[in-house]
């Protein structure tokens, strides 16, 4: 470990501190249905979608109506994929996607996971990248954005009966903050060396005489909503460590507050929303320490590095798969922000990280991804924990169950643990499952507690729609790419259903003052309970698993046990 | 429940389509046009040429072989920094392959005369196998083979490097670093002016 990298640490942990109130106040705009300036695009689009911004939805017809757009997202989508061979902007002649493959990629970027089965540069036709995928990379995240509005307007509305109008959120947040965000950094980023362009790919002679293809492409446009979205679904194989997506250090520093930007201002949004933003700063409080400490913890495994390699006379951090322009620490950073988030880019192979550094990021995507967390998905997943702390806070010391001003019942509990449950369920059946057939086995790059890891990973990565992996994982087949779809489905919509159930019950509840019986969120000793209960029930569920891989992988990493 | 189902089929499918033109067709497209008026060079990849031929980019690793150039770090892309293939090993810390890919490559570098401590990087594969930088110290290791193929003398070559050498951002953005490529430009422009001779010396390129 470093002084520049602990100062790096200390520079992006500032940095997001002082990023969470204007974007939380630019995100405010967009809750509260300002009119802002731009508004003939937006009445237009209404105008032709048939849209009545103002009308109110109620908790099922908002639901449905996201599922039914979601649905209707991944059926264009496949239609896109399976038809490539006979579009055009197709300069190197990729061909149409296999039938699994298409289903899964078009599920992958419909449910903000960008789980990739394929390599980019070698699947994916410019049009495809643009056309496809961009665009899901837009919507997919706003939907999550507008749940996230739609949530938070249950905690904060009176005896109301609607949360608001998707269609409306949805519309604006894509049109005032994701569309005019991107469009400045993606030029920055080009400014940093992020090819833009509709040529296919340029060959060199190389200083030796051999030949290089380098395959280019309209790279910028989608890395910026890419990260921005916490989306993460790479145009090349190699995501955000390909020098093209992340060409340098002040790039890279971008990317990983690009991702934490929306969640970060999200946080404090909900303070402003229900009219007191200290209850945003005490969630945002919660997530900056499982943020540092998840951080701390990679960059302290990654430093110290592997004994294998120590005893050959190669001493230091561990380099197998990162990059010299980031180093270890801004790795090791990178992995624990993008699993804090549902971001899943990647600036460095995790499935090469030592053991210790390799559960981190694994852990943080089984708690959930609410450190910031995916845009939206952060926020109203972290809620869910918010209800069922004030629960266990009530039967430990007698307080009545509040949060915000609103009395937290029985069915709002049973919501919560059933949005919370639906993670541990998907990931750990479909691992077991996977585990035990052969066709779950056959796709494995590493042997031992290691292969263990990499099907742990890929089912908790997908369930969380995180979309990162221990990439040496062969995805590709029909096995993976069906059951991998199946968990970025239902780890979407089952966790959404239910937090929108809440969000409509509690919407329908009167104000109820805070009185010498409500226990407090906010201060210190609210914000230790949620870490508690956060890494309690979100994390223990996991641990036999984590014995399985990651902890048995670090025994015999330390002990030289080879696989 | 049918009401609200009904009511989401035109809104779904109106916003699919307008929002497909707006940000998957229009958004990129007007990107490329102004990435390609205002940064033409990093627009379209960072080529280095020489003359009008694209040796590569600056910013993509490409195989050494030859003991006349420094090389860069073992890739996995491929068959070893092919471009339409980037990727990582994906060996886990206790693989039996990764100790084997090492110890392999230790027999090269000891080869080369490097004695001590071996560079973390100098041995490990990159995440992208198309890394176009190595540490300092991988570049320092390889100074003796480097100047010994190309009848050199070794300070010639050494002060080749510390040229070559990108320090952080500000002092302390990044880590210290040296382009392959650009390097191996600089050491065959700098024997080419050795060659021309004192009368022909011509200013390095």
């Amino acid at each position: 470990m470093t002084f520049n990298g602990w100062l790096l640490v200390a520079v992006v942990a500032a940095l997001v501190v002082a990023m969470a109130r204007p974007m939380g106040a630019w995100l405010f705009a967009l809750y509260d249905g300002r009119a802002l300036p731009g508004g003939a695009v937006e009445r237009g689009v209404y105008r032709l979608a048939g849209i009545d911004p103002g009308e109110e939805m109620g908790w099922r017809r908002y639901a449905v109506h996201v599922l039914l757009f979601s649905f209707a997202g991944v059926l264009l989508t496949y239609a896109w994929l399976r038809l490539q061979g006979a579009l055009p902007l197709n300069p190197l002649g990729d061909k149409a996607l296999d039938p699994h493959l298409a289903m899964n990629t078009a599920i992958s970027f419909v449910t903000n996971t960008n789980w990739q089965s394929y390599s980019g540069e070698s699947t994916m036709s410019n049009l495809i990248q643009m056309g496809a995928l961009t665009v899901h990379n837009f919507l997919s995240a706003a939907t999550g954005v507008a749940v996230a509005f739609a949530v938070v307007r249950g905690f904060a509305r009176r005896e109301a009966g609607g949360l608001g109008n998707f269609w409306a959120d949805l519309t604006r947040v894509t049109l005032y903050l994701l569309l005019p965000a991107s469009i400045v950094y993606a030029l920055v980023l080009v400014a940093g060396g992020v090819p833009q362009t509709f040529a296919g790919s340029v060959v060199a002679t190389t200083l030796e005489g051999a030949k290089q293809t380098l395959v280019l492409g309209p790279v910028a446009s989608q890395e910026a909503i890419k990260m921005f979205g916490t989306n993460g679904g790479g145009f090349f194989n190699a995501n955000s460590a390909h020098p093209f997506e992340n060409p340098s250090a002040w790039t890279n520093l971008l990317q990983m507050l690009s991702i934490f930007a929306i969640g970060a201002g999200l946080a404090h949004m909900f303070g402003r929303a229900v009219g007191d933003r200290r209850q945003g700063w005490a969630i945002f409080g919660a997530m900056f320490i499982l943020f540092v400490v998840g951080a701390g913890l990679a960059y302290w495994a990654e430093s110290s590095g592997n004994p294998n390699l120590h005893g050959l006379g190669i001493p230091g951090g561990n380099m197998e798969g990162k990059e010299v322009r980031f180093g270890i620490a801004a790795s090791s950073l990178f992995a624990a922000i993008t699993t804090d988030a549902s971001c899943g880019a990647v600036n460095a192979m995790h499935d090469s990280f030592t053991a210790l550094g390799g559960l981190v990021p694994l852990f943080n995507i089984q708690l959930g991804e609410i450190i910031f967390g995916g845009v939206g998905s952060g926020l109203y997943g972290f809620l869910t924990y918010c209800v069922l702390s004030v629960f266990v806070a009530g039967l430990m010391v007698g307080r009545s169950p509040e949060y915000v001003g609103k009395k937290i019942e029985g069915r709002e509990v049973k919501l919560a643990v059933l949005a919370i449950a639906v993670l541990p369920l998907l990931i750990l059946s479909l691992t077991g499952l996977a585990a035990v057939l052969p066709a779950g086995l056959a796709g494995l790059n590493n042997k031992g507690p290691h292969g263990f890891s990499e099907i742990l990973y890929a089912f908790t990565s997908v369930v969380g729609n995180n979309g990162s992996a221990f990439a040496g994982l062969t995805a590709s087949t029909p096995f993976y790419d069906g059951l991998l779809a199946v968990g970025m489905w239902f780890g979407r919509f089952f966790v959404i259903i239910p937090v929108l159930a809440i969000a409509g019950s509690l919407a329908a509840k009167r104000q109820v003052p805070a009185g010498p019986g409500s226990f407090p969120t906010t201060g210190p000793l609210w914000v230790g309970l949620l870490i508690g209960i956060i890494v309690i029930v979100g994390g223990l569920t996991f641990l036999p698993s984590l014995a399985l891989g990651p902890i048995a992988d670090h025994l015999a990493m330390v002990s030289g046990k080879l696989f | 429940m049918g009401n609200d189902l009904r009511s989401a089929i035109r809104p779904s499918l109106v916003i699919l389509l307008l929002f497909t033109v707006l940000t998957g067709l229009a958004y990129p497209a007007l990107l490329t046009g102004i990435a390609q008026f205002v940064f033409p060079a990093q627009a379209n990849g960072s080529l280095v040429r020489r003359g009008n031929t694209v040796v590569g980019s600056e910013l993509i690793g490409q195989g050494f072989a030859s003991a006349r150039y420094f090389h860069g770090r073992p890739s996995a892309a491929g068959k070893g920094y092919d471009a339409t293939a980037s990727g990582g090993s994906n060996l886990g810390p206790a693989a039996q392959g990764l100790v084997d890919r090492v110890k392999v490559d230790l027999k090269t570098v000891r080869a080369d005369g490097l004695t001590g401590p071996v560079p973390a990087d100098m041995v490990t594969a990159s995440a992208s196998g198309l890394d176009p930088d190595v540490s300092p110290e991988t570049a320092y290791a390889q100074v003796a083979r480097v100047a010994g193929a190309r009848h050199l003398a070794v300070g010639v070559v050494r002060a080749i490097v510390d040229a070559a050498i990108a320090e952080p951002l500000a002092g302390v953005l990044g880590e210290r670093r040296v382009n392959v490529l650009l390097l191996n430009r600089a050491l065959d422009a700098a024997a080419n002016n050795r060659q021309a001779g004192p009368a022909g010396a011509q200013p390095a390129a």
